[in-house]
């Protein structure tokens, strides 16, 4: 499997070689050379920010369709609580689910459920004082890339539970085998994905070499059938088997609700998750056990595979939430050996550092230093690079040239102008 | 020595919410090089509360810092008041911060006892009146 899958894709046609996909990756993952972006797959970790900001929709997530589910003898959809955000007046999820099966999927099992048995053995490994504190959530696979390749001192602090979707998917499996006798093979399991990061991680996940989902649907491709079927419902089935805690998953702050005490902090937010990140490893941050971190603002509803204002979903999820018992799965029956992660969080020490050898590191820093002192520091973009300082990089790594810099260059025609000028 | 990477940094009195930032300039640096990351978090966690302290103590001053393949060393000097006693400086627990600084969490007599803690090496040379230098080495 590709080392370095992703779903965040550029649309070369549409990209006009502007900075604004360069400015706002927060890896600096980013170059736009000859005209076009181009991303650099080891260092980006599908936020999805590439894809918000550009105002020439060049930045696309690539994600499954509906036709994809023929290929399977049965099929099961798995949706992200996000998804109930996105309907206006909803009060019954069991309308979102019936009309899922109404797209063709065979069964419905949500992500809350894995969630609430995410929430519960989080609260027992706690209590059990099994996980090094403070406890850094795992569900949000774009800040688990981003620790893997930033934050070497955090990775031991990742919780190494599976996410609500890979657990979600392993019982829907179960049961689906169980219900139907069909080979595992057969059937298909299919994540409604608010956001690239999750597409990514049912390709090539973070904590294993393969995962149990088969492919993800991004919510606003199927959003205009959906919600089509869901007008003409003859009957709601009743499918739901969520509580609060489940559905509250969807929202920031929902995950670290359901650790049900007060030593917890939750940001989101890519710019924010990074500074809580460097102040955890400053060890400033203390007197808190829990960090449940989201890429997006406003949490999962956030995602940019979503279609409606992550605030306005934020408050729906809130009312559907009314009413509903605290939680209605319980890890009664299953392992929670079953649902840890069966490789560590290893850093990937390669993404950053200038070289191997250190030596080699240090004569390349203090290169880049004296290069940098040349550079304008206007942090234009101009060059390609997100900053003069990481054109200083690129031209160590002899990925640039200091003639790049349109600045540097004009100074330059400037100086034959004037010889030239002399001459005559 | 040649082989070392030498940065300046000057530390400003006049915006306390800017203390943290050489220690920040510092630790990306570092992890440019891909430098033992154990020693990452002890220089960066030794010279912030050492940036803190000039800050709140000594109305800024100036670090030096020096990168080599196995340690890197610091200097922070300032311009301050120097401290009258030393021993009991290092005590934990014993502060002079102001209230105001008290707030924000800081001041809890942890300074100095703490930049012990994470770094090999610690020197102090203070004069009152004068200023204090203070010398650190994070060995790899």
């Amino acid at each position: 499997m590709n080392k370095y899958f992703h779903s965040v894709e550029l649309e070369a046609d549409l990209c006009c070689g502007c900075t604004n996909c360069l400015k706002h990756c927060p890896t600096e993952a980013i170059r736009v050379h000859g005209g076009k972006a181009k991303i650099l797959t080891e260092r980006c970790i599908d936020c999805g920010e590439c894809i918000r900001i550009c105002p020439h929709h060049a930045k696309k997530a690539h994600s499954s369709t509906l036709d994809e589910i023929k290929k399977f003898k049965y099929n099961v959809a798995i949706p992200a609580p996000a998804l109930f955000g996105q309907f206006n007046r909803l009060d019954n999820i069991d309308i979102v689910l019936t009309g899922l099966k109404k797209l063709g999927f065979d069964d419905v099992f949500e992500v809350s459920r894995g969630a609430e048995l995410v929430s519960e053995a989080t609260r027992k490994l706690i209590k059990e004082d099994k996980l090094k504190k403070p406890i850094i959530s795992s569900a949000c696979p774009a800040v688990v890339r981003l620790i893997k390749i930033r934050f070497p001192e955090l990775c031991g602090n990742v919780m190494p539970l599976l996410a609500p979707m890979e657990v979600a998917a392993k019982i829907a499996r179960r049961e689906a085998v169980e219900k139907t006798g069909l080979d595992s093979g057969e059937i298909g399991i299919f994540f409604i994905t608010p956001c690239p990061a999750k597409v990514t991680e049912a390709h090539s996940p973070n904590y294993a070499d393969s995962s149990e989902v088969d492919g993800a649907i991004a919510i606003s491709r199927i959003y205009p059938e959906l919600t089509q079927a869901m007008d003409h419902l003859t009957e709601v089935e009743q499918i739901g088997h969520s509580g609060l805690i489940g559905i509250g998953w969807a929202t920031s702050g929902g995950e670290a609700a359901g650790m049900l005490g007060d030593r917890y902090l939750a940001a989101d937010g890519i710019d924010n998750v990074i500074r809580v990140l460097e102040e955890l490893e400053d060890e400033h941050i203390r007197d808190v056990d829990f960090i449940e971190l989201n890429a997006c603002s406003g949490g999962c509803v956030g995602g940019v595979l979503t279609v409606e204002n992550p605030y306005v979903a934020q408050a729906r999820i809130h009312t559907l939430r009314k009413y509903l018992p605290v939680s209605m799965n319980h890890i009664d029956n299953c392992d929670i050996e079953d649902m840890m992660w069966n490789r560590e969080l290893e850093f990937d020490a390669d993404i950053f550092r200038l070289d191997e050898d250190i030596f080699k590191a240090m004569q390349m820093m203090s290169e880049m230093e004296e290069i940098l002192k040349e550079l304008p520091g206007l942090d234009c973009g101009s060059c390609g690079a997100p900053t003069c300082r990481a054109m200083a990089e690129d031209i160590v790594r002899g990925k640039a040239k200091e003639t790049d810099c349109i600045h540097k260059l004009k100074a330059k025609i400037q100086n034959v102008y004037d010889q030239l000028k002399n001459t005559i | 020595m040649s082989n070392a990477i030498h940065l300046h940094y000057e530390v400003s009195d006049e915006d306390f919410t800017r203390a943290g930032e050489a220690s920040g300039a510092v630790k990306k640096r570092l992890k440019s090089l891909g430098y033992n990351p154990d020693a990452i978090r002890r220089v960066a966690i030794a010279m912030y509360e050492a940036e803190i302290n000039m800050v709140i103590h000594a109305d800024g001053g100036y670090c030096d810092v020096d990168i080599y393949p196995d340690r890197v060393e610091i200097l922070l000097s300032d311009r301050g008041p120097g401290i009258p006693d030393v021993e009991k400086a290092m005590q934990e627990g014993y502060s002079t911060a102001p209230d105001n600084v008290r707030s924000l969490g800081f001041g809890a007599g942890m300074g100095l006892p703490n930049i012990k803690k994470y770094t090999d090496e610690m020197r102090i040379e203070t004069t009152i009146g004068v200023g204090t230098n203070l010398y650190l080495t994070v060995r790899v």
